[in-house]
């Protein structure tokens, strides 16, 4: 089952819709690498709040993923994450280090503006 | 019921929730002999030591009564009955004649039984006028249930009953003992009345006896199960109190940790909070352990996955309260303290979770002044 | 983390532990499988009528388990069922197949291990998230994991 991933602004927005197997969510992590390039989008959303599961393989890719969108200059944030879902991640040892994260979309929204403009008054003061 | 020790046994027995309707089960018929000395023999057990408080108080009165409990108007009924009694619907018959008997002597036996009440230290919650009242109400639907054979509205009335009383700290073992004195003022006064005539006494008895049983039983029985709907009810009241969430500000949670925490509460803790943090939309939460005496390595590692899951939600947590000795064991268990977000108190937690989501509070003067 | 030798390569007797209905067992040849696996594991724990969060770690060991099987052994079972104790409900996950074995289970369990790529936290993982595990494995012979989570009163 194939994710859709949405341009709004600058942003890319990927919502998982159901569990997914591991190809597919191998082939979503490729199509945001590239077209985070592609679009010039300054971040990618993940909403996995679908997800009733997330094992060592989903979470090690996303954080392989929040890793290469780190270096092809973006930002990203996983969103949605269930409270058990938490748990579960949490109990099997995995940090999900260096990832952010956010409670829902509106917020994973409102982070990467707040990063935006914290970038921008360093880069170009516009006093 | 003037067996002491048989009627306790029967009262606690377990009688089926469903059980419905009564069947007076009446017997074979006995022959003269053994008849007599099966009162003979009930004599002397009443007068037995029992083991309760309640027993005694139940049996402490001679056996027989004394000639002036008796009433004197059942001689014509048991007359009627008589004739009747030898089969089942013999016992129907002796038992609705029973109860008009005991309908006619309502108020002496009502008064006998408040004053036999009061007089084992049974209800010491409740006042005089209080005990009489619901003495009567008992006694009707009591002496009801004694006629209809049905429990329905006797099992009604003890939960409603129940749940009056349970409040007021009445106990089972009172319940229990009020019952039986029930029993045994309502035997004594028919006792009286068919005192002369042994072979019909034994009759009346025998009816009376396994129908006063299980309306005992459904009375204890409805008690209990009402006091222990109850336990379960405070059981998850304190569950839920133990670990409140607070909203404070918006986006902004308070959970204060009193007491021990075990695996189970920690647990709890742990669902509580992640649920409230995603329905308050919780951007920080100030967990205060300043009333948590002590961890173990088991809860302490709990402790910092809540942390960590919590993070995986979106939001920052801030600790609390922390005193040197869990500090010790977050240390020992290698918890990187530099890595929570910890402060001295709950004040100086909650103003720096006021700082992360932006606010500043300001003296309502200076305010006035900038403006 | 300490592992102990004893809880390895040795099956506890099942003491006073009694099965209750019937097995499921799922066959895993390949990643699909894993979601079905899991599903019927979730589907299990609900009905036993496990804690939300306890219905997820289920969840989430049947999944780690059974990509253990598409990972290395390339295709093997999981089966399922529920226990009753003296006053607990349980779930058994068994996973086993017969590829070709951890030649050292000692290492398998020690956290970050792995023979495949990545962090190879799966075994370690699940041993934690469950409350009980055991595991056994001859070299070319297969290997076999079965871990239980018991209901919280």
């Amino acid at each position: 089952m194939q994710v859709p991933i949405l341009k709004q602004g600058a942003y890319l927005i990927a919502s998982i819709q159901s569990a997914l197997e591991d190809d597919d969510l191998v082939r979503l992590c490729d199509a945001l690498s590239t077209q985070v390039g592609k679009s010039r989008a300054r971040g990618v959303i993940v909403d996995v709040t679908a997800l009733d599961v997330m094992d060592s393989f989903s979470t090690r890719t996303l954080v392989e993923l929040a890793t290469i969108i780190r270096l092809r200059g973006a930002e990203m944030v996983i969103v949605g994450i269930q409270p058990e879902v938490a748990v579960a991640v949490v109990r099997l040892g995995l940090k999900l280090e260096g990832v952010s994260t956010a409670l829902d979309l509106e917020e994973g929204i409102a982070y990467l503006d707040g990063k935006a403009r914290s970038s921008g008054k360093e880069k170009n003061d516009r006093g | 019921m003037l067996c002491a020790s048989g009627g306790v046994s029967e009262v606690t027995g377990i009688v089926p929730r469903t059980m419905q309707s009564l069947e007076w089960n009446t017997g074979p018929a006995r022959k003269e002999g053994p008849q007599v000395r099966r009162i003979d023999k009930r004599m002397q057990s009443s007068t037995a030591n029992p083991d309760q408080n309640t027993m005694a108080a139940i049996t402490s009165k001679a056996w027989p009564p004394a000639e002036s409990e008796k009433s004197g108007t059942a001689y014509a009924l048991a007359g009627v009955a008589r004739h009747r009694a030898s089969d089942e619907s013999g016992t129907v018959e002796l038992l609705r004649s029973l109860a008009h008997l005991l309908r006619e002597n309502r108020t002496q036996l009502c008064e006998e039984w408040s004053r036999r009440i009061s007089g084992a230290s049974l209800l010491t919650a409740m006042t005089k006028e209080e005990i009489f009242a619901e003495a009567i109400a008992v006694y009707n639907n009591y002496v009801d249930a004694l006629e209809s054979g049905t429990l329905e509205a006797l099992q009604a009335y003890a939960r409603s009953l129940s749940e009056r009383i349970i409040p007021r700290g009445v106990e089972t073992r009172e319940v229990i003992g009020i019952v039986l004195l029930l029993r045994d003022v309502l035997a004594r006064s028919l006792f009286a009345e068919y005192q002369s005539d042994f072979s019909m006494l034994n009759r009346v008895l025998d009816s009376y006896e396994p129908a006063a049983n299980r309306i005992a039983n459904t009375v204890a029985v409805g008690f209990v199960q009402e006091r222990e709907r109850v336990i379960r009810e405070q059981q998850e009241a304190i569950r839920v109190l133990s670990t409140p969430v607070l909203q404070v500000r918006e986006r902004l949670l308070i959970l204060p940790i009193i007491g021990e925490i075990d695996p189970q509460r920690a647990r709890q803790l742990t669902e509580q909070l992640l649920r409230g943090i995603r329905t308050n939309r919780a951007k920080v939460v100030v967990i205060d352990i300043t009333g948590v005496p002590t961890m173990d390595a088991t809860v302490a590692n709990h402790l910092v996955q809540t942390v960590d899951a919590t993070r995986l939600l979106g939001a920052t947590v801030i600790i609390t309260g922390l005193s040197p000795e869990i500090a010790q064991t977050l240390v020992t268990l290698g918890v990187d303290l530099s890595k929570m977000n910890t402060v001295g108190d709950l004040q100086g937690g909650i103003e720096e979770a006021e700082r992360l989501l932006g606010y500043k509070v300001v003296p309502i003067s200076e305010l006035a002044h900038a403006e | 983390m300490s592992r102990t030798r004893s809880r390895i390569g040795v099956v506890q007797p099942a003491t006073g532990e009694a099965p209750v209905g019937e097995d499921t067992c799922v066959p895993i040849h390949s990643a699909a499988d894993i979601l079905e696996a899991r599903k019927r594991g979730r589907e299990l724990a609900v009905a036993l009528g496990f804690a939300a969060t306890d219905c997820t770690l289920v969840a989430t060991a049947i999944s780690e388990l059974a990509r253990n099987i598409v990972l290395y052994a390339d295709h093997g079972e999981i089966r399922l069922n529920s226990v009753a104790r003296k006053n607990s409900m349980g779930i058994v996950i068994t996973a086993r197949d017969d590829g070709p074995g951890i030649a050292d289970l000692q290492r398998a369990m020690r956290d970050g291990f792995s023979t495949s790529h990545g962090l190879g936290l799966g075994l370690p993982g699940v041993k934690r998230i469950m409350d009980e595990f055991e595991i056994s494995s001859k070299p070319k012979r297969g290997t076999t994991v079965t871990a239980r989570k018991w209901k919280c009163q």
